[in-house]
């Protein structure tokens, strides 16, 4: 609301609504999607196709550039699209401002340290760092 | 801008008259904090466990196939499943189309009945039918 005195035309244009900024937010969150409903689909499809769930058996498939490259990027866009999406929770629901900092900083912490482990798990796997 | 407390708030969920698009709304919003927290989670949890050797991997099976770790698993799938079709149905609103009152509806719907048969078939097959 506040915005909507001090906004450029330009700015009212950009996309730029009561949150300050959305517009890229918006669609990065649809093309994400988009790319989680092959991925997503792809995860399934793959553990229902298996042999079996055996240790060894999903090692096998995590090796190979046909496991490892789609799971890579499962894992960057999911984390990505899952940031994208608790961010409007807590810029729904968060109304004091510093706690919206606060929470959304924390939220990007966590998305960015669980991402960053998920990657390093599925290269320890794919370059054989397993016992 | 200071929140203060005694400011006019919009309608929200006591006034309004449910039906399928309200709760699938909500439910889209419930789903997919499910699948960031928890199916991110157990995916990290799965691929370290992975990445960790047969000891960490053998007490990921173990809790995993415990009757309560299965209907964690159920719920998420469905989760997926809802999102994913909740998801469909926001990329067809976002292109303008789909709005007119008993399409909209009917479109909600098919989402609901759209994730319980796919998660019903998909646990049907891993729990009876899987080799």
């Amino acid at each position: 609301m506040s915005l909507g005195d001090s906004a450029s035309p330009l700015g009212k244009v950009g996309g730029l609504g009561s949150a300050r900024e959305g517009g890229e937010h918006w669609l990065t969150e649809r093309v994400t999607s988009i790319a989680l409903l092959l991925l997503g689909s792809w995860l399934i499809a793959s553990l229902l196709l298996l042999p079996d769930l055996k240790q060894q058996t999903v090692i096998e498939w995590l090796r190979a550039p046909s496991g490892a490259v789609p799971m890579a990027l499962l894992i960057v866009i999911a984390f990505k699209h899952a940031l994208d999406g608790m961010k409007v929770f807590v810029d729904d629901y968060v109304h004091e401002e510093g706690n919206r900092f606060a929470v959304s900083t924390l939220l990007l912490f966590l998305a960015v340290g669980g991402g960053t482990l998920a990657l390093y798990a599925l290269a320890a796997i794919a370059f054989g760092g397993v016992a | 801008m200071a929140a203060t407390n005694s400011r006019p708030l919009s309608p929200h969920l006591t006034i309004w008259r449910w039906g399928p698009h309200m709760l699938v709304s909500i439910l889209h919003r419930v789903t997919g904090a499910a699948l960031s927290i928890g199916g991110l989670a157990i995916l990290t949890w799965w691929l370290m466990a992975i990445a960790q050797g047969q000891e960490a991997y053998g007490h990921f099976t173990k809790i995993a196939t415990h009757p309560i770790g299965v209907i964690v698993l159920i719920g998420l799938t469905w989760s997926f499943f809802q999102h994913l079709l909740s998801g469909i149905r926001h990329l067809v609103m976002d292109s303008g189309a789909g709005f007119e009152l008993g399409i909209n509806k009917t479109f909600a719907v098919l989402t609901l009945v759209g994730s319980v048969v796919l998660t019903a078939a998909l646990w049907i097959y891993v729990l009876e039918m899987r080799p």
